[in-house]
């Protein structure tokens, strides 16, 4: 009846991940009561979890994106604390929880905190710079944020149910086949990224048809913003290259479930193919990830440097000559298979050459700022941070593009830290960047600056305390994912990188502190014109928060930086344009759908897992009947009546004409 | 307004939307029609590169037979003929389906997309009848790599037919109970594009798989 699930699939022995979970299940419980209590539930029905609504689904995104971070965070943490202390000594995680905790981790961070960030902050910002009113497909978008949070769910469920994969990150066979890990782990982490992997491809379809089709009338695509520009490219890859993740975990569920022979060591399996089928995934991720924090910076540099972007097209050649040789370069995280040299060659010169538009890029903000009157934000801050770390980061892959010296350090902490420092220096720093840049237009208030700052020097000191010493030992010859070891030259380097972890975790508190705080004193810190920080793109044409139609009028784009246009024209006239003639507004309707899916798709994952079959066949149908629930209803968008546009709209008028006022005064 | 210009009905993302709009330059945000088949094209085209991660371990995991048969030796070029005969006269009916849709006759319709789901369905009968022979053989997927991948890439197609043959059965009560709606036409429109690359994806595999196995 419940196939594998029995009482001893809960780790009563292993106190620690209860007590994490029993603590975190308590937080969630208590603010469902408080939600409830308060009478808040219809409210998070109706404005949240039905919404289709690109901006609350962009928020949700991101703030399943920050929880997770805590989670992946927490398992870094204890990694460190593992190495610091387990010098000729056990240490205080045993070796199979110590591999659960660094397979999760990664797990965890890439595609439960770096991918819903940055798909979080797109989904916010790419409708609102192109001029529009929502995504191409609103309720569909729904469904894949869903979806998400769905194998997020899961995840996190076998912290309590069961276990997680031991295998790392990736789930490498022949070590990820039922022989070898005949529990439920490597099952979690399966069904997990199917269900997530299905949510992002529809959010990258999705945004694709979106900056592809429905642009404001003029937005041609040479005066997009870089961000729209970067979101096209990333989720062109993600289109291209999410499908054959689900194939290739696919092959590996047939293998575990079907005793199929994809990956196994007999009857002619291939280990080695599932690296090339997984990596040819793996390295377009890795520009899914990047290229909208590219993105960010972009936006971020210009604004706070008071010009427009230095060599926009030059921008636009380099971010889709990196999206098409992110697909060329996959074979460099195994130089070690024995390819060959030529083979190697060639994908070691492709490695190198990726380096040629990312530096394009670098050049580009550094002349953006050149001559700028540079103002030093936040935002700004994590800017320049990550150029500094980026190019150290970008060049220490460079060296390993060199399939020679990459012999050496394949699978060392060297390779650890050459990712985190590429993915923490750009990634995550961009992502806080347009968190802080985008907070204030999404909420209506901004982050208080100096916690901010603060927060941010704490991670950066950190991040450098916490990797460079892993470069150090990586050099020594320390290989990844050791619960214990026994060289001393190690020790020290490893008790600075604990130190290091340390730091960043202050940077997280503070983080949570400048919310907290920023959050109780809103209202000093509001932003009535919806331009906070004299930007250029059309998301700030409009008020902060944006209503829900975005625009009370559709912005008719005539030159490049529209917004900027308009604005110095206002300026100089000291009067905005004359105000529109409002229409009504089809606004399309809230939907259950999406969430009701994840439901079903969670029933689904879990009872696959523990080899429920019925339960699994009813969440099919259970999904497949929520379509044909869907696709039956008759009324599928409501009109905002054009009286109501106005009166939505022109406070947002008046206190922009306030602010030309105080100009003119 | 009459059906066919209700499917060019201007989209909620802009209020001014002219017939001519295509999402390029001045223009503004293209229709919905536009818009969902377009959308639709690029999901088809993530769906072909899936497929590709399964020809490719095909074509990699073909020869490792480990001692055993392959799939193209054991199966029977008729059957496959005739499978490859029902899934194109599927999709021919799949064409006159649309004929009778942009026709807007209903009794046509329903009787075009019944075809189109019984010949698909006789397609999936035949296909299972094969795996099923080839498993009583000692030729399951189980027995080497090669049936592995033989088995996933032949099966994949199948369940995209299986999935297609739930859409027809929706599409059909559909237009019956809710007409020639411009909503229902977006998703035959996509439908129909399901339909038809699944052909293209069995092509493929009739080619590469049966046509070429068989000399090997």
């Amino acid at each position: 009846m419940l196939g594998k699930l029995a009482w001893d699939a809960i780790p009563w022995e292993q106190p620690l991940p209860l007590l994490s979970a029993a603590f975190v299940g308590l937080i969630i419980a208590g603010v469902i009561v408080w939600v409830v209590l308060a009478g808040r539930l219809p409210y998070v029905w109706r404005e949240w979890i039905t919404s289709v609504d690109h901006k609350r689904i962009g928020v949700m995104y991101i703030l399943l994106a920050l929880v997770m971070l805590l989670r992946g965070f927490s398992d870094a943490l204890m990694m460190r604390t593992q190495q610091a202390l387990a010098f000729n000594a056990p240490g205080f995680l045993p070796p199979e929880h110590y591999n659960q905790i660094f397979s999760a981790h990664g797990t965890i961070m890439i595609f439960f905190v770096a991918m819903p960030f940055v798909v979080g902050l797109m989904n916010y910002v790419v409708p609102l710079q192109l001029g529009v009113r929502d995504v191409a497909f609103p309720t569909l978008n729904s469904v894949g944020f869903w979806l998400t949070a769905s194998g997020a769910l899961l995840v996190n469920v076998s912290l309590v149910v069961g276990e997680f994969a031991r295998t790392g990150w990736l789930a490498f066979p022949p070590l990820s086949e039922l022989k070898y890990s005949p529990g439920v782990g490597v099952d979690y982490y399966l069904w997990s990224l199917q269900i997530s992997g299905i949510g992002t491809l529809i959010g990258g379809v999705n945004l694709v048809t979106t900056i592809l089709k429905t642009r404001a009338p003029g937005m041609r695509y040479t005066r997009m913003p870089i961000f729209c520009w970067t979101a096209l490219a990333s989720n062109l890859l993600i289109v291209a290259s999410f499908p054959i993740l689900t194939a290739t975990l696919a092959m590996l569920l047939l293998d575990r479930y079907l005793d199929f022979h994809f990956f196994t060591n007999e009857l002619g399996g291939n280990p080695m193919m599932f690296m090339n089928l997984i990596w040819l995934w793996g390295h377009p991720e890795v520009y899914i990830l990047v290229l909208p924090a590219f993105g960010v910076y972009s936006e971020v540099v210009p604004t706070f440097s008071g010009k427009a972007l230095f060599g926009y097209r030059s921008m636009v050649i380099a971010t889709m000559a990196i999206c098409v040789l992110s697909f060329t370069v996959w074979l460099h995280h195994f130089f070690t298979m024995g390819a060959g040299g030529d083979v190697n060659g060639v994908f070691g010169v492709a490695s190198m050459l990726i380096a040629i538009p990312t530096g394009v890029k670098v050049f580009n903000w550094l002349f953006t700022m050149y001559r700028g009157r540079v103002r030093f934000s936040t935002s700004m801050h994590w800017a320049i941070g990550f150029m500094v770390t980026f190019v150290i980061g970008g060049m220490t892959g460079v060296l390993q593009a060199v399939p020679t010296a990459d012999f050496l350090v394949h699978n060392s902490l060297f390779l650890v830290a050459h990712f985190h420092n590429v993915i923490i220096g750009s990634v995550l720093f961009g992502a806080f960047a347009g968190y802080t840049f985008w907070f204030p237009k999404a909420f209506g208030f901004s982050l208080d600056e100096r916690l901010g700052k603060a927060a941010f020097w704490c991670w950066l000191l950190g991040f450098y305390f916490a990797f460079m010493p892993l470069y150090a030992v990586g050099l020594e010859g320390m290989t990844r994912r050791l619960q214990h070891y026994d060289q001393p030259q190690w020790h020290p380097w490893l008790l600075v990188a604990l130190g290091g972890a340390l730091l960043i975790f202050c940077g997280i508190i503070l983080q949570i502190t400048q919310l907290v705080v920023s959050i109780r004193s809103r209202e000093s810190r509001r932003d009535l014109t919806g331009d906070v920080w004299d930007a250029r793109s059309l998301e700030w044409a409009t008020a902060s928060p944006p209503p829900l139609f975005n625009f009370a009028v559709v912005p008719n784009v005539k030159t490049d930086e529209p917004y900027w246009g308009t604005k110095q024209k206002a300026r100089e006239l000291l009067r905005l344009e004359p105000e529109p003639e409002y229409e009504p507004i089809e606004v399309p309707r809230n939907s259950p759908t999406g969430f009701i899916t994840a439901f079903f798709a969670v029933l689904v994952g879990f009872a696959l897992i523990w080899h429920i079959w019925w339960l699994a066949g009813v969440g099919l149908v259970g999904a497949y009947a929520t379509f044909v629930a869907f696709a039956w209803r008759d009324k599928v968008e409501s009109v905002i009546s054009a009286e109501e546009v106005a009166r939505i709209d022109r406070p947002n008028r008046a206190a922009r004409s306030l602010a030309l006022e105080e100009l003119a005064a | 307004m009459s059906a066919a210009a209700a499917t060019f009905t201007p989209g909620f993302v802009a209020p001014a939307v002219s017939r001519e709009a295509t999402g390029h330059g001045d223009a503004g945000p293209a229709p919905k029609r536009v818009v969902a088949g377009f959308g639709f094209w690029i999901f088809l085209l993530s769906d072909i590169v899936m497929f590709s991660a399964f020809f490719a371990s095909y074509a990699v995991l073909a020869g490792a037979v480990a001692g055993g048969p392959s799939a193209a030796a054991l199966s029977d070029p008729n059957v496959v003929a005739l499978e490859t005969a029902c899934l194109l006269l599927s999709s021919f009916c799949c064409g006159m389906a649309s004929l009778a849709v942009e026709a807007r006759k209903q009794a046509l319709t329903q009787l075009a997309l019944l075809a189109t789901g019984l010949l698909g369905f006789a397609f999936l009968l035949l296909e299972l009848r094969e795996f099923a022979g080839l498993v009583a053989q000692g030729a399951g997927p189980s027995r080497s790599a090669s049936l592995s991948s033989f088995f996933a890439l032949v099966g994949c197609h199948g369940a995209h037919v299986t999935v297609g043959l739930l859409w027809i059965g929706t599409m059909m009560a559909q237009f019956y109970a809710k007409g020639f709606r411009a909503d229902i036409l977006r998703r035959y429109l996509c439908f129909s594009l399901f339909w038809h690359a699944l052909d293209i994806v069995w092509v493929a595999i009739f080619s590469l798989v049966y046509l070429m196995g068989a000399h090997v």
